[in-house]
C-alpha cells in the first residue's frame, strides 16, 4: 500500500497501530508480524497472530526505522508482532531528546 | 490529538495537569474533555478558537478541542489594549473565545465572535458524550496561530501547522520519558509560542502540568516547593527576580528543581551566573527559538552550562551568554546581507532550516527562501564549536523582560506630545529586563524639556511596560539618504557615550 508522511496502519495479527513519520509516499510493503499491515479502516481476520520470526512485539512511543531511514514508523499502539519492510525488520530509531526545555 | 491520545492510552491515570494533592486533571480525563469540547466548537459555524484570558486548565482543553475539531487555535495576549486585541479578533473570525470575567467585555460585542466565559467553558467539559477519535490525521492542518510583532505595522500571525509542531515534539521529547513524580512549572502566557510547545511536550511526556498565571517570584518559589515541581520553564526576567529572591531568603525546599529551561530573550551573563551559585544541583537550560520555528532552535544543555561556568578560559566561559548548539534535526547558518555565509565567528543573520520551521504568515504567505531558509531577523554568529550567538534583532525590535517591542508604536507616541518634534526608540542592555527602551527626543522647546513630564504623557497613552526608561535630549536624530531613521547609529552613540564613563 501507498505510505506517506501522516499515513496510519494497523498490524493484521496483534495490536500494533502506527503513523508513518516519514515515508517515501510510494507503495512500500509494511507488514507486522510478518503479514501485511492494514488500513486502520479495514477489518482483521480473527485468530491470526505474528509470525514467530516476526513477534519481538513493538513499544508506544518508540520510532521504528529501516536501514536506510527511508521510511520512520511511530507506534501509536503496541503490540506482539514486528514490524518490517518486506522480510526485512525494522529496528528502533536512537532517541536523541533535549534536556527538557519545554 | 495524536500526542493526547497517546498520552492518555499509555499513561491515562497520571495527573496531567493540576495539583499532586488530588485536585488534578489525569490524561485521560484531559482526553474526554478536550472531545467534549470538540462537539461544542463543532455545533458552531466557527473559523478558528481563540483564548484570551490566563493559563487554567481552561488551555490545554480548548487547545486539543480545537484539534479534535480540525480548527486553528489563537491564544491572544490579554495584556494589550483592547483595540488592539479587537483588530486581531477581527482578522480571525468567524471565531470562539475562551474569557475571563475581566478579559469578556474585550470581544463580547465584535462582530463575529462568540465568547464562552472559562469556567462556563469548564464546566461544559464535565459530562456529555467524547465523539469517536475522528480527528483529521492532515500535517497540513494548522495548529496554532500565534500573533508576533514587526518594527511597524500591525502583528501578524505565525502559522503553526500540526506538521512543525509534531516534527519539533517528536525530535525533541521522548515519550513517556517523565517520570511520574515529575511536574513541570508554566510561567509564561498562553499567548507566547513557549506556553504552546510546554503543553505539547508535557503531555507527551507525562510530566505534570503546574500553571502559575500571574508571575510572582515569591508565589513561584511557595509553587515550586508545595507541588515538589522537578521542571520549570521561565523567561529572563523571572529568573532575574527568583534569583534576587533566593538570595534574600534562601531556602533548601526549593532542591526538587531538577532542571530550569529560560528563553524569550537574552540572559544577562550575572544572572545566570549567580542562578548556577544558589543551585548547584539543577540543570541549567536555554532555550533559543522564536515563535515562526515552533520555539526552540539551539539548546544550551547542563553540562555546557556546568563546563563554562567552572572553566577559567575566558572563551569557554562566554558559552554562558551563547544560545548553544542547533538541535541535531535542522540546520542553521550565518548570512551576510546578499544571503552569503559567513565565516565562522563571522556575526550575520541566523537562518534556519528543517522540518519544525514554518516562516509562514496568515495572508502574507511564506518567508522561507526558495531553497527553504527562514531568515530570522535575529543576528548572530556560530563560533569553531559550533555554538550560536544571539546578539539581537537586525531588525530594531526591542525586547524587554520577553516581550516584544515595536518601536514605531512609542515614537508615534511620543510625536504626540506637544513638546517633541521627532523621536526615536531604541533598546539598550539592561541586566534586570534584557534590554531598556530609551527615547531619543527632540524638544521643539529645549528649555522646557522635562523626562519625569514626557514619562508621565506616556504613561497615560500607552500601556506601563512600554513607557520609555529613559528619555534623552537631542538636537536632531540620524536619518540615510532615503530618509531612513538610523536607530542603530543612536544606540552605538549611547554605547559609546556608557564606555567613556560619562
Amino acid at each position: 500500500m501507498e505510505v506517506r508522511a501522516g499515513s496510519r496502519l494497523k498490524s493484521a495479527v496483534c495490536n500494533t497501530e502506527v503513523i508513518a513519520v516519514k515515508a517515501p509516499g510510494e507503495d512500500m510493503d509494511v507488514r507486522c508480524g510478518g503479514v501485511p499491515m492494514l488500513d486502520p479502516s479495514d477489518t482483521a481476520e480473527e485468530g491470526d497472530t505474528p509470525d514467530a520470526s516476526a513477534s519481538d512485539g513493538t513499544q508506544m512511543g518508540k520510532r521504528y526505522v529501516d536501514s536506510d531511514e527511508t521510511i520512520e514508523l511511530l507506534c501509536t499502539k503496541p503490540g506482539d508482532g514486528s514490524l518490517g519492510i518486506g522480510d526485512a525488520l525494522l529496528t528502533i530509531k536512537e532517541s536523541k531528546p533535549l534536556p527538557a526545555s519545554d | 490529538m495524536m500526542l493526547l491520545e497517546m498520552a492518555s492510552s499509555a499513561f491515562g491515570e497520571r495527573i496531567a495537569i493540576g495539583s499532586r494533592s488530588g485536585s488534578g486533571m489525569t490524561y485521560q480525563d484531559l482526553f474526554e474533555r478536550s472531545g467534549r469540547a470538540s462537539n461544542y466548537f463543532r455545533q458552531n459555524t466557527l473559523k478558528n478558537v481563540s483564548f484570551l484570558d490566563t493559563s487554567s486548565p481552561a488551555l490545554p482543553i480548548a487547545l486539543f478541542g480545537s484539534a479534535w475539531a480540525g480548527l486553528p487555535f489563537v491564544p491572544l495576549n490579554y495584556r494589550l489594549a483592547d483595540d488592539e486585541i479587537q483588530a486581531l479578533a477581527n482578522g480571525i473570525t468567524p471565531a470562539l473565545t475562551i474569557v475571563s470575567k475581566e478579559s469578556l467585555s474585550v470581544l463580547e460585542d465584535s462582530d463575529g465572535i462568540q465568547v464562552a466565559e472559562r469556567n462556563f467553558f469548564l464546566s461544559m467539559t464535565d459530562e456529555g458524550e467524547v465523539p469517536e477519535a475522528d480527528w483529521n490525521m492532515d500535517p497540513d492542518e494548522i495548529a496554532i496561530l500565534l500573533f508576533t510583532s514587526g518594527t511597524t505595522g500591525a502583528p501578524k500571525a505565525a502559522v503553526l501547522r500540526q506538521s512543525h509542531l509534531v516534527s519539533y515534539i517528536l525530535g525533541s521529547v521522548e515519550f513517556m520519558g517523565a517520570a511520574e513524580e515529575e511536574a513541570t512549572l508554566v510561567s509564561v502566557p498562553p499567548y507566547h509560542v513557549a506556553g504552546m510547545a510546554a503543553m505539547c511536550s508535557s503531555v507527551y511526556a507525562g510530566r505534570r502540568i503546574v500553571q502559575l498565571p500571574n508571575f510572582d517570584a515569591d508565589d513561584w518559589i511557595d509553587l515550586v516547593i508545595e507541588e515538589q515541581i522537578t521542571h520549570a520553564m521561565v523567561v529572563p526576567t523571572m529568573l532575574a527576580r527568583i534569583v534576587e529572591r533566593l538570595e534574600e531568603q534562601p531556602t533548601q525546599e526549593i532542591m526538587s528543581l531538577k532542571a530550569l529551561s529560560y528563553g524569550g530573550g537574552k540572559m544577562p551573563r550575572p544572572v545566570i551566573e549567580k542562578a548556577l551559585e544558589l543551585l548547584p544541583e539543577t540543570n541549567f537550560v536555554n532555550a533559543y527559538g522564536l515563535t515562526e520555528t515552533s520555539s526552540t532552535i539551539a539548546v544550551l544543555g547542563p553540562e555546557d552550562h556546568r563546563v563554562a561556568y567552572e572553566s577559567s578560559d575566558p572563551d569557554i566561559r562566554q558559552r554562558l551568554a551563547s544560545a548553544g548548539k542547533p538541535l541535531p534535526t535542522l540546520e542553521v547558518s550565518i548570512r551576510d546581507e546578499n544571503g552569503n555565509e559567513v565565516e565562522e565567528g563571522v556575526s550575520g543573520e541566523i537562518w534556519v532550516r528543517g522540518e519544525q520551521v514554518s516562516g509562514e504568515y496568515l495572508g502574507h504567505g511564506s518567508r522561507l527562501t526558495t531553497d527553504g531558509w527562514f531568515p530570522t531577523n535575529d543576528g548572530g554568529s556560530l563560533d569553531a564549536d559550533g555554538y550560536l550567538f544571539v546578539e539581537g534583532r537586525i531588525d530594531d525590535i526591542i525586547i524587554r523582560g520577553g516581550e516584544n517591542i515595536s518601536p514605531g508604536e512609542i515614537e508615534d507616541a511620543l510625536l504626540q506630545h506637544p513638546n517633541i518634534r521627532d523621536a526615536a526608540a531604541v533598546g539598550m542592555p539592561d541586566t534586570q529586563w534584557g534590554e531598556i527602551i530609551v527615547a531619543l527626543v527632540v524638544p521643539s522647546d529645549a528649555g522646557v524639556f522635562s523626562e519625569s513630564e514626557i514619562k508621565e504623557f506616556m504613561r497615560e497613552h500607552l500601556r506601563s511596560s512600554r513607557t520609555p526608561d529613559k528619555i534623552i535630549a537631542l538636537d536632531d536624530l540620524p536619518y540615510n539618504e532615503t530618509g531612513k531613521l538610523l536607530r542603530r547609529v543612536l544606540k552605538e552613540g549611547l554605547v559609546n557615550q556608557g564606555n567613556s564613563g560619562e
